[in-house]
This record gives C-alpha cells, sequence and structure tokens, in this order.
C-alpha cells in the first residue's frame, strides 16, 4: 500500500516536472540598453512569455517523430547543415552518451523556429533573449555586477557543458534556467546586429556599434563576457548546427490567453 | 566603371614610378624585381605544419606553389607550470601555433576549421596577407564549421599570424598566434639546426604559482599585469627535457615571435652574440647584436654559430619575466671544449675592497673569529639574518618561497635533497654543484656557483631555509660549516 502510494507520489512528481521542461514564465516588459543599442537607444519590450528551460533532446525528438521532414535524413539541406543532429544515432534515436534531459543542441534556426510553431511559439528576439538573460538570482540587470559576469566567462572554459540536464545552473530574477551556462540559444533575429567578426573592422566602420557600447559607459568585463556572445551570433547561418547550440521558445502575452 | 579602370590604372602607375624610383635609389638592390601576383604557379602541395619548436623544411630552390594548408582551431586545457592548468585556444592544438612555411609567389589556400566542441567562434589575421584584415574577415567561422580562402605571398619575411575575433586581446591572451614564413626566392641561406619561438604573456585569476584551473584575468590583462611570460606557451616549455639541442660548430637559426598581446620582447640569449638579426623579421640584417627587440605582433630571425659547449639559456632579459615570470628556455650545445674561446675559471681568489660591504672571506690556516665572543647566535637572530642573506644571494634562482624554477633551479622547500645531509648542502653552498640531482622526483642539470658568504652567514641562511617552507628545521651552526670546510 505505501509501495503503492509512493509510486503514485513519484509518478505524480514525474508528471510534474516533465509539464515544468516546457513551461513558460510571465516576462513583464521594460526598457534597457543593449550593448549594441541601435542609435544608443533604449529599446522596449512588450510583456511576453519566456520557456523556462532550454528545449531538450527528449522534446526534440518526439517533434522529429512527428514531423519527419525534419528528420536528419530527409531535412533539406538549405535548412540545416550536415551538423544537423549529426551526434543522433540514427534519424530518431539518440546515441548513449547523450542524456534525454539535456538541451538539444545541432539544431539550425530553421529547425528551431519550427519547433517553436509547431508549439504555437515562436523564438524569442534578440532583444527579449537579452533582455531576460541580463537577470541574475536577485535583479533584472545583472550586467555590472562582478559574479554575474564571472559566472558567464567561467562557463566560456567549462569543457562539455552542452550534455548537462536543464535546469543545472542558476534560477534567474524571472524563473528562467540556464540561459547562461548550458548552451548558447538561437534567437529570432540572431543576425540583426552585424559583426564581421573583424571587431577592429567592427569598431571603426559600424558607429552605431561603437556609439552603443559607449553610451553605456560599461566596464570592459561587461563587454568582453557579453562580446562573445554578440561574435558567436554574427558567425552563424541559419543552417547552421553546433555542439553547443540549442534554443527555447517564447510566446506574445495577448495571444491564444 | 571606365573611369574607375582608369584611376586604377593610374595610381599602378604611380606606384610603379615610386617602386622604381626607389630601386635606383638602393644600389645594392640587385635582384631584378619580379611582381610576385605574376609569377606562375608550379603545381599544388600540401604545406607542412610543425608544432613549436620545430619548424618545417626549408624551401629551398623549389619553384612557388599552390600551397594547401589546414589548420584547425582547439579550445583545450593544458599545463602552465606545475600544478597550474590552463584553458587554452590554440590553431593546431599547440602554443604556439602551428608553424607555416612558404616562399614569395605561393598561392596559399587557407582552410580554417573551428573544432565542433568548441565553444566560440574564431578567424585568423595573418600578418603575411595583402587584404583587407589579414584574411580575418574572410575565415570568421562559427564552431563546427570551416571557412576557406586565399591569399599571395608577396613580401619577403617572418610574420606573426594571430584570431581577430572580439574581444581580440583575449583571444591572442588565451595563445592564438602563431608564425608564417614567407622566404625569397631561392630561400634563405642554409643552417644547421632551426628552431620555432614564441614569447606570450598570460593573466590569471591567481597569481604565479597559485595552483588548480586558473581562468583569464581580464583586469589584469588591460593593467598589463601579467603572471606568466613564457616561450612556447607554457614554463618550461624549453626548459630540461624540452630543451632545443645543438652540436658545437653548427649554425642555428631561431624564428622568433612575439604574440604578446601586451609586453614586448627584449631576446637574448645568455652567453652568445647573434651573428645575423632580420630585424622586426624583415629583409634589414644587422650583425653582432646582443638583445634584439621583438614587439608583441612582430617577429625577428636570428642565427649564430655555436662555438663551445654548454648550456645556454634564452631569455627576455627584462630579466624578472625571466626568473620570476617564465620566460626562459634553454639551448644544449654539445661537443669539444674550445678553451681558446672560453676557457672555463682559470682562477679564483678573494676580492677584498675596503670599506665594502662584501663579507671578509677567512684564511684557510688562520684561526676564524666567530662573531666577535658573541658565541652562537640564537635562532631568532639567525631567521633574522638568514632571510636577507637568503634575498640577496639565493632568491634569484630558488625564488622567494624556495619553490625554484621547474626545470632549471631546484626547490629548496620541501626538499627531499635538501632535508637528507645537511652537510652536503653547506658544502654545496661552499663549493658549488654542477651535474645531474634529483630533487623531490624531478631531475636538475643546472650550475649553482659557489657563494662567497662567512662561515656564520652560511649558518644563518642555511638554517633559515631549514627553517622555512616545511624544511626539517635543522638548527646549523657555524662549527658544522667549518668542519664542512675542513673537510675539502
Amino acid at each position: 500500500m505505501t509501495i503503492f502510494r509512493l509510486a503514485f507520489c513519484l509518478l505524480a512528481f514525474w508528471v510534474i516536472d516533465s509539464n515544468c521542461q516546457s513551461e513558460m514564465v510571465n516576462i513583464k516588459g521594460g526598457s534597457y540598453i543593449p550593448l549594441y543599442g541601435r542609435d544608443s537607444l533604449k529599446v522596449s519590450i512588450s510583456d511576453f512569455k519566456m520557456d523556462i528551460y532550454p528545449v531538450t533532446n527528449q522534446e526534440f525528438q518526439e517533434f522529429v517523430k512527428k514531423n519527419p521532414k525534419w528528420k536528419r535524413s530527409q531535412v533539406k539541406r538549405i535548412f540545416a547543415d550536415a551538423n544537423y543532429l549529426q551526434n543522433w544515432e540514427s534519424d530518431t534515436e539518440l546515441n548513449e552518451n547523450q542524456q534525454l534531459n539535456a538541451p538539444i543542441t545541432n539544431v539550425s534556426w530553421f529547425a528551431a523556429k519550427a519547433y517553436c510553431e509547431c508549439q504555437g511559439k515562436r523564438l524569442p528576439t534578440l532583444d527579449e533573449w537579452e533582455y531576460v538573460a541580463m537577470a541574475d538570482k536577485k535583479s533584472i540587470d545583472a550586467r555590472r555586477n562582478k559574479n554575474y559576469n564571472e559566472f558567464i566567462l567561467g562557463w566560456y572554459e567549462k569543457p562539455k557543458t552542452f550534455n548537462n540536464e536543464i535546469g543545472s545552473t542558476f534560477k534567474n530574477y524571472w524563473n528562467i534556467y540556464d540561459l547562461h551556462g548550458l548552451v548558447w540559444e538561437w534567437t529570432l533575429d540572431f543576425n540583426s546586429v552585424l559583426i564581421s567578426g573583424e571587431s577592429r573592422k567592427d569598431v571603426d566602420t559600424d558607429n552605431n556599434l561603437f556609439c552603443g557600447s559607449a553610451a553605456i559607459g560599461s566596464s570592459d568585463l561587461m563587454n568582453y563576457a557579453a562580446f562573445m556572445r554578440y561574435a558567436i551570433r554574427g558567425s552563424l547561418k541559419a543552417k547552421y548546427a553546433m555542439k553547443n547550440l540549442g534554443f527555447r521558445c517564447a510566446k506574445n502575452i495577448n495571444e491564444n490567453e | 566603371m571606365i573611369n574607375s579602370k582608369l584611376s586604377t590604372l593610374y595610381l599602378s602607375l604611380i606606384i610603379c614610378l615610386l617602386l622604381s624610383s626607389c630601386k635606383n635609389n638602393n644600389t645594392n638592390e640587385t635582384n631584378n624585381y619580379k611582381d610576385p601576383a605574376k609569377i606562375v604557379l608550379a603545381g599544388t602541395m600540401e604545406a607542412e605544419l610543425t608544432a613549436p619548436p620545430k619548424v618545417p623544411a626549408p624551401v629551398g630552390d623549389r619553384p612557388a606553389k599552390k600551397l594547401l594548408v589546414n589548420m584547425e582551431i582547439l579550445e583545450e586545457q593544458g599545463t602552465m607550470t606545475d600544478g597550474v592548468e590552463y584553458v587554452y585556444w590554440t590553431f593546431g592544438g599547440t602554443v604556439p601555433g602551428s608553424f607555416i612555411r612558404t616562399r614569395v609567389g605561393d598561392e596559399v589556400e587557407f582552410t580554417l576549421s573551428n573544432h565542433p566542441d568548441n565553444k566560440l567562434p574564431h578567424n585568423i589575421d595573418l600578418h603575411a596577407v595583402t587584404g583587407p584584415g589579414g584574411g580575418a574577415t574572410s575565415s570568421f567561422v562559427a564552431p563546427g564549421h570551416e571557412k576557406k580562402f586565399n591569399f599571395k605571398t608577396i613580401n619577403p619575411g617572418l610574420y606573426v599570424y594571430h584570431c581577430a575575433t572580439a574581444p581580440v586581446g583575449m583571444h591572442i591572451a588565451n595563445g592564438m598566434y602563431g608564425l608564417i614564413l614567407v622566404e625569397p626566392e631561392g630561400g634563405l641561406p642554409p643552417v644547421d639546426k632551426e628552431y620555432y619561438i614564441m614569447q606570450g604573456d598570460f593573466y590569471t585569476k591567481g597569481e604565479n604559482g597559485d595552483p588548480g584551473l586558473q581562468p583569464f584575468d581580464m583586469k589584469k590583462a588591460i593593467d598589463e599585469d601579467a603572471d606568466y611570460v613564457v616561450f612556447n606557451g607554457s614554463v618550461g616549455a624549453l626548459t630540461g627535457e624540452n630543451a632545443i639541442t645543438a652540436n658545437v660548430g653548427e649554425t642555428v637559426r631561431l624564428f622568433v615571435g612575439n604574440g604578446g598581446p601586451n609586453l614586448t620582447s627584449s631576446f637574448h640569449v645568455i652567453g652568445e652574440i647573434f651573428d645575423n638579426v632580420h630585424i622586426e623579421g624583415g629583409s634589414v640584417i644587422n650583425k653582432d647584436v646582443q638583445t634584439t627587440t621583438i614587439p608583441a605582433g612582430g617577429a625577428a630571425i636570428v642565427d649564430f654559430k655555436v662555438d663551445v659547449p654548454g648550456t645556454f639559456i634564452l631569455v627576455d632579459h627584462a630579466i624578472f619575466r625571466a626568473f620570476n615570470k617564465g620566460a626562459l628556455g634553454m639551448l644544449k650545445v654539445s661537443g669539444e671544449e674550445n678553451k681558446r674561446i672560453y676557457s672555463g675559471v682559470v682562477q679564483e681568489g678573494i676580492y677584498n675592497p675596503e670599506g665594502g660591504t662584501i663579507q671578509t672571506m677567512p684564511d684557510d690556516n688562520s684561526t676564524i673569529k666567530v662573531n666577535k665572543s658573541k658565541g652562537e647566535k640564537s635562532l631568532a637572530e639567525k631567521m633574522k639574518s638568514g632571510k636577507q642573506i637568503y634575498a640577496k644571494t639565493c632568491f634569484a634562482c630558488h625564488q622567494a618561497e624556495g619553490q625554484g624554477i621547474a626545470n632549471a633551479f631546484p626547490p629548496l622547500a620541501n626538499s627531499d635533497y635538501l632535508n637528507a645531509d645537511v652537510k652536503r648542502a653547506i658544502d654545496i653552498v661552499l663549493n658549488g654543484k654542477t651535474g645531474e640531482i634529483t630533487v623531490n622526483g624531478k631531475k636538475y642539470n643546472s650550475v649553482m656557483t659557489k657563494q662567497t658568504l662567512t662561515d656564520e652567514e652560511v649558518a644563518d641562511v642555511m638554517t633559515y631555509i631549514y627553517n622555512s617552507w616545511g624544511n626539517n628545521k635543522t638548527n646549523v651552526k657555524v662549527s658544522t660549516v667549518m668542519e664542512v670546510k675542513s673537510m675539502h
């Protein structure tokens, strides 16, 4: 009887838990000055919802099973390069080292976008993502906080974090996990801030970028933690798939409410 | 369109005129100036890439070719010095990155691959490239991808390449630099040995020697406050078993670069004079040079003939970098002594200027004045005096905490060799030591000169050493020092 009850509890817990993975939270809009401010202005963010966790291997596996055109063998090359799901055992099976609960990586922007749309969601915009990601545990904007920056920088030196479970990093002010410390994430307009990869040229020619960062009067520490994120986005094309790049979904708040 | 073509024509005409006028002024220039861009390629070959300190085979008289260079970027953990780990970002898995050897007129097809496990995008700026960004714009590559671009080698010389992705300083500080050599037609004059050495400065969260995996410290990098200044990526990359070698009579050529990111190198080989230095890696040759300046992002080609055997120490002669931060390498030369060039010690004596602070060394036969009738000092007095003597005499090699320098100078802290035999230790201070010894499981093969200290000073400094850093707390008596001295 006790065992039965325990099993039931566990089951209930598991169901709740697995629901949590695709659960969203409300993000209260506001304004912030991004690292690369367009015309050095504040950017306004409307209220929206965001996934608490990145999309997992398991969730994406189910999506692929239901949508065969996103299978590795069937996907159109213009929508996903040869790295797409490259480490999977087969079209629908993970390899033995991959955890069900680890974030899905090696997916292209097209695939990520299709996944979110399939859930009635969308990818977060770059500004939305940055807005939520500038929070630490306690504050909305922790970008000047030493520990916050050191955590991000520390991640750059930690190998193979893509295979860690979701929820293994800190829960931020918005109750959202894993924006830093697990994987990079696609955003809807990932390449809207153009970085050529030749950072010296970026400084020289794109006055918006330059003035934007200068206007913040930001510390160098803050700049370089975030610079790397913009650099990786700048290196991407929508068909690229990468081992350290996953995604999560977002949603407008008044739709389907 | 036509207009722009015309202006290009006009421009090249002016350049031609400028060039030819330059040439006329320079009477030494006897080579026919060939436009390197017009050199015809004779086939395709894959470039040989080497990890430091090795360099690929010389180009010799091979014709210009299409040269395929495949380079892989790896972010990986490595050892900075014993007990200290660091995450290096590398071209080809080493710091500095693989050496690329080309000749004027080669067309290099460069493929840059970014390993899928890497977290960051990278690119490459080769100073040998004539073109925007030195290739950086064309080579910006995400992890798990590769980029290909072509360039023609136009100017001969030794050039630095490095990553130029934001933040550039950090990518360089983590080890993303290397050298590409463009040899003139017919190659550089042949020599017996060639090696590849590159200096770099590193900035870690902990101080020099703090153990564990040390993250990069941006603040220190901006302040140019380096914790490590090293040759070939780590302390000891060129010492002990990793030393470069040559035989007496051979000519050694060093391709020396400086990745920076911040510090200019004062490159010097202790006990050698550079016969030829290609200043800044270019075409001007300076002769008979003691120390050559290598700017961050620059290089030099030096060569010299080794005439006598021994260990020659390569340093950044901004000398604290060498003895305290790691900028130390070794060239071991074996062969016959040549007393006409270097005699070794011929005679030794005591120099005793009046009124100086140098201590008088007692005669062997006379009675020794021991501390003016006071007898033996207390331990506290000895420690105080010993500490000062240590700072003056021993510190440079054995370091502040007795930790020594890996592969060069053995540690005094927690030293099994030291603690095993007090009299042997006294004897080494009094008479010096040459040859291989094993300390705490590591072999050292260096020279310690005999120290000009009084018996009392020897007792004080030895007592200080034995009562510091986990040693066995022996209180070394002046009488013991005298006893050891009398054994000879």
